[in-house]
């Protein structure tokens, strides 16, 4: 090397920020956000011809365009927050369950089952609750498997619960074929008599999933922060030598944590086919499982962040279906769209965090 | 006249809010040994990671050889002729010594590994290391890892080399011998620079020091005109007495017998073989030894982390019921405080055990007392104003008490660490080297901690790594070597305590001893 590249100072160096005010974090937010609209704008223009301010109207209006869009919005918000709360205290224990679709799958098998052969034979809220509590405990059931194979034998609770899901969908795929018959899907359960279903509130079904949604966020929340249990899941995740020194039962944590967390999964299933399909297929969760993953990390498990997060998601999900038919492009278009937007927010965290220091003056480098 | 390797000018380094190093300015010559003296956190390695091209400085200068450099890898680094051994070594376990060194090398042509090992071997022979080339490096003793480094840095044709803290995991014994090979590359030209904050080894070895104090210059001053006392004083910032108080504290009361306690960790390796010992209450029981030589496998016993051996007896004389024997052996830590015994234990591993390095003062406060009561929600007042106090007491430095204490400085985190146990009002208190990486004046604070624990009647341990306070500080000194006690010692001098570490009971004479 010769002595002249020596005296160069690296074109960029990165350095940790202070902690910025809530103004200035707001406002690189808000710059991240026009720069993807920006950037999107010249895309949809460029690709196809479109007038972009046209396409963010119809984006808009996917979750805001009529009161039944918001009303969607908001069924699809609960149905993904939820299994984000139900995440929560797994991966605050850095238990990285990520066989919440699997166990929303088992809760929603079990509703099933009680509504097609409970269905005519109990008063329809004693249904709901059998439906309830056999839901929760299948849920419980799939995630306290692979808890009591960690904590026993320390197996790897990635793999055994994303494992989980697929003979979850296995199951539920067989059940299905078997109470179809011969239609060729299965339609919804009970619907001359409607047993198992939610009653209409505010002429919604769902109203009740959004309503315990939002009672959920709360519970969590303390849950997580202000109760002896709350504190275990800290200490166990932060340092399994720091728990064991304090005289934390690990294992009990563990399994206790985690049933917890498949129980409000089989919770999602139970509402999922009480409120919302009143059907069964292998997709029910509706890859609910796996999207909650992003929400409860990118809300740093705070359940109220997941709200905002949560509804992020589904509004650009709502965007994109609503784009690609109004205009006839394909789907693959609207992705781009949403996917821009998507990552320039999650970019602008790195700029909350960093700065950037170029090289100074250009005379000595010239 | 003097030529000078390397000079530094106006250097200045922030990291966000924290200023590690303002304008420091100053030289390093050729041919000489200078100690980098400062205590925790005054910007040493710092300063020395961005002439060794770990860190580029916000402004100023670095000259090497006289002329203007930009230095902004290790890579830049190595090609000036700069070697940087660090603290925590990088070295590649299943490789071998030779494919260590070799590593990250561009030397262009066919890569030949012989012509390699014979350079390394030259190397070898000429400071008399001790390592061969094909050796594996999860084979090798903490020592030959050090000496791994050197050879490393000495291959990439280094003329200056910086140690970063490299006796910390030293005997004496390796120690001296350390010193030695550094003489000798100082009388082969090169400039050696070594980080440290233990005074006598900056007098033994080198030729200057230069002292920083919170990230600023103060000077450079000959080592001959200087005592310990007066380079402390320039460290620290004021006067200071360097005297341990050793009370002396009657009616020592028995308060834990340890009897053949065996251990075998999860690779089947005997970690502890047979140890037995009493523990007095109003004594400081100091236990010494290379380290891994099964301090933390002892300790973690006694607290009920560790499974032992089925010999094993360890009782505790309860001082709260007539000092009936209670025996710990298979409890865990919950069941020992159930029991009402007060047993307190600052762990070596202060944010991976003994402390939740994401948790605020207050929450950690609660770690071991956060069950208390039956009710199902948590209850933060007490600990909430126990935080306060400590904070108060031990003037511990953070923003606030619920700052995550990760954010703390070292020698904070462990006022944080040590406040709790001793708030906990302990019978027995149990401390893994409580000063490691701590500035003078936060060690003696803890010294005098440990101290009035010892005048109220407890039964203190104090594992430790620097034998002139050990020999200070404790009543009796319990030597550990290889997992066996091989001596239990009062009134020794530091030379008898390092002999013992390295041979039990006088037999199986050591290796790695001096260069001879």
């Amino acid at each position: 090397m010769n002595a002249a590249a020596h005296v160069k100072e690296p074109f960029v160096r990165m350095a940790k920020r202070n902690d910025l005010s809530l103004k200035k974090k707001i406002f690189i937010r808000a710059i991240a956000i026009l720069a993807a609209l920006l950037v999107d704008g010249i895309f949809i223009f460029l690709i196809t011809g479109l007038n972009p301010f046209g396409v963010y109207g119809v984006m808009f209006a996917g979750s805001f365009g009529t009161f039944m869009k918001f009303k969607w919005v908001l069924r699809d918000l609960a149905t993904l927050l939820i299994v984000g709360i139900a995440l929560a205290p797994a991966f605050k224990m850095r238990f990285w369950n990520i066989g919440a679709e699997g166990q929303i799958l088992m809760g929603g098998l079990a509703s099933a089952v009680c509504m097609i052969y409970l269905g005519n034979t109990l008063p329809n809220w004693l249904l709901l609750l059998v439906m309830l509590v056999t839901s929760v405990l299948c849920g419980a059931l799939w995630a306290f498997i692979p808890a009591v194979f960690k904590a026993i034998w320390n197996t790897n609770e990635t793999l055994f619960t994303l494992m989980m899901n697929y003979v979850a969908t296995s199951i539920v795929a067989c059940c299905t074929n078997f109470f179809r018959g011969d239609n060729a899907k299965m339609a919804l359960i009970n619907m001359g008599t409607k047993a198992g279903w939610f009653p209409m509130i505010l002429g919604q079904r769902y109203t009740i999933n959004i309503l315990v949604v939002f009672v959920l966020t709360i519970l969590m929340y303390i849950y997580l922060k202000y109760t002896k249990h709350g504190y275990e899941i800290s200490v166990v995740g932060e340092s399994e030598n720091t728990a064991r020194y304090a005289g934390i039962d690990v294992k009990k944590v563990m399994i206790r944590t985690i049933s917890i967390s498949g129980a409000i999964c089989g919770l999602a299933g139970y509402l999922i086919l009480a409120g919302k399909d009143m059907s069964l297929s292998t997709t029910s969760a509706g890859g609910n499982g796996f999207t909650a993953i992003i929400v409860a990390w990118l809300a740093k498990f705070n359940t109220f962040y997941m709200v905002l997060i949560s509804f992020l998601l589904v509004f650009l999900d709502k965007g994109a279906s609503d784009i690609a038919s109004a205009f006839q492009v394909n789907d693959y278009m609207s992705d781009i769209v949403t996917g821009v937007i998507l990552f320039f927010i999650l970019g602008s965290e790195f700029f909350i965090n960093y700065k950037l220091i170029f090289r100074k003056g250009g005379a000595k480098n010239a | 006249m003097i030529e000078n390797a390397l000079e530094i000018r106006h250097i200045t380094k922030t990291f966000g809010p924290v200023v590690a190093n303002r304008d420091v300015s100053m030289d390093i010559r050729k041919g000489e040994i200078l100690s980098v003296l400062g205590e925790n956190g005054s910007g040493k390695t710092t300063l020395m990671n961005m002439i060794a091209g770990i860190y580029y400085p916000d402004s100023g200068q670095i000259f090497v050889n006289g002329k203007e450099a930009a230095i902004r890898s290790p890579g830049d680094a190595f090609a000036l002729g700069i070697g940087m051994i660090h603290q925590h070594f990088k070295l590649v376990d299943v490789f071998t010594a030779a494919e260590n060194i070799v590593l990250g090398l561009k030397e262009g042509k066919k890569f030949d590994m012989k012509g390699a090992v014979e350079k390394i071997r030259a190397i070898c022979d000429r400071y008399g290391f001790d390592i061969t080339p094909d050796q594996k490096v999860y084979d090798m003793t903490v020592s030959q890892k050090q000496t791994l480094e050197i050879v490393k840095v000495l291959y990439r044709g280094a003329d200056i080399l910086i140690l970063d803290e490299p006796t910390a995991v030293l005997t004496p014994q390796e120690t001296d011998r350390l010193f030695q090979v550094m003489r000798e590359m100082k009388a082969d030209g090169k400039s050696v620079v070594i980080i440290t904050h233990k005074l006598h080894e900056v007098l033994a070895v080198s030729d200057r020091v230069a002292i920083l104090r919170k990230g600023e210059y103060v000077d450079t001053v000959e080592t001959k005109d200087a005592t310990e006392l007066s380079l402390t004083e320039m460290m620290v910032g004021k006067k200071v007495t360097l005297d341990i108080d050793r009370p002396v504290v009657k009616n020592k009361k028995l308060r834990l017998a340890v009897e053949k306690v065996s251990c075998v960790n999860k690779e089947g390796v005997t970690v502890l073989d047979d140890v037995s010992f009493e523990a007095f209450g109003g004594e400081i029981l100091g236990i010494a030894g290379i380290s891994g030589s099964g301090q933390k496998e002892l300790l973690e016993a006694i607290a009920g982390l560790q499974l032992v051996g089925e010999q094993s007896s360890i009782t505790f004389m309860d001082p709260e019921n007539g000092d009936e024997p209670v025996p710990l052996v298979g409890q865990n830590p919950r069941k020992i405080k159930e029991l009402g015994i007060h047993l307190s234990f600052v762990p070596e591993d202060r944010l991976g055990m003994g402390l939740v390095g994401s948790m605020g003062m207050t929450d950690n406060m609660m770690l071991k007392s956060y069950e208390d009561g039956k009710s199902f929600f948590i209850e933060r007042k007490a600990p909430k104003a126990l935080a306060e106090e400590i904070k108060e007491d031990l003037e511990v430095v953070t923003p606030g008490i619920n700052t995550p204490v990760r954010r703390l400085s070292g020698g904070n985190v462990q006022k944080v660490l040590v406040g709790r146990e001793i708030a906990a009002a302990p019978a027995v208190l149990m401390t893994a080297y409580a000063v490691r990486g701590l500035d003078i004046n936060t060690s003696y604070a803890i010294y005098r901690l440990l101290n009035e624990q010892k005048e109220k009647g407890v039964a203190v341990i104090y594992v430790g790594e620097d034998l002139d306070v050990l020999v200070e500080l404790c009543d009796r000194i319990l030597v550990l070597c290889g997992g066996k006690v091989s001596g239990i010692v009062s009134g020794a001098t530091k030379e008898e305590v390092g002999l013992l570490m390295t041979k039990v009971g006088g037999k199986d004479p050591a290796e790695g001893g001096m260069t001879e």
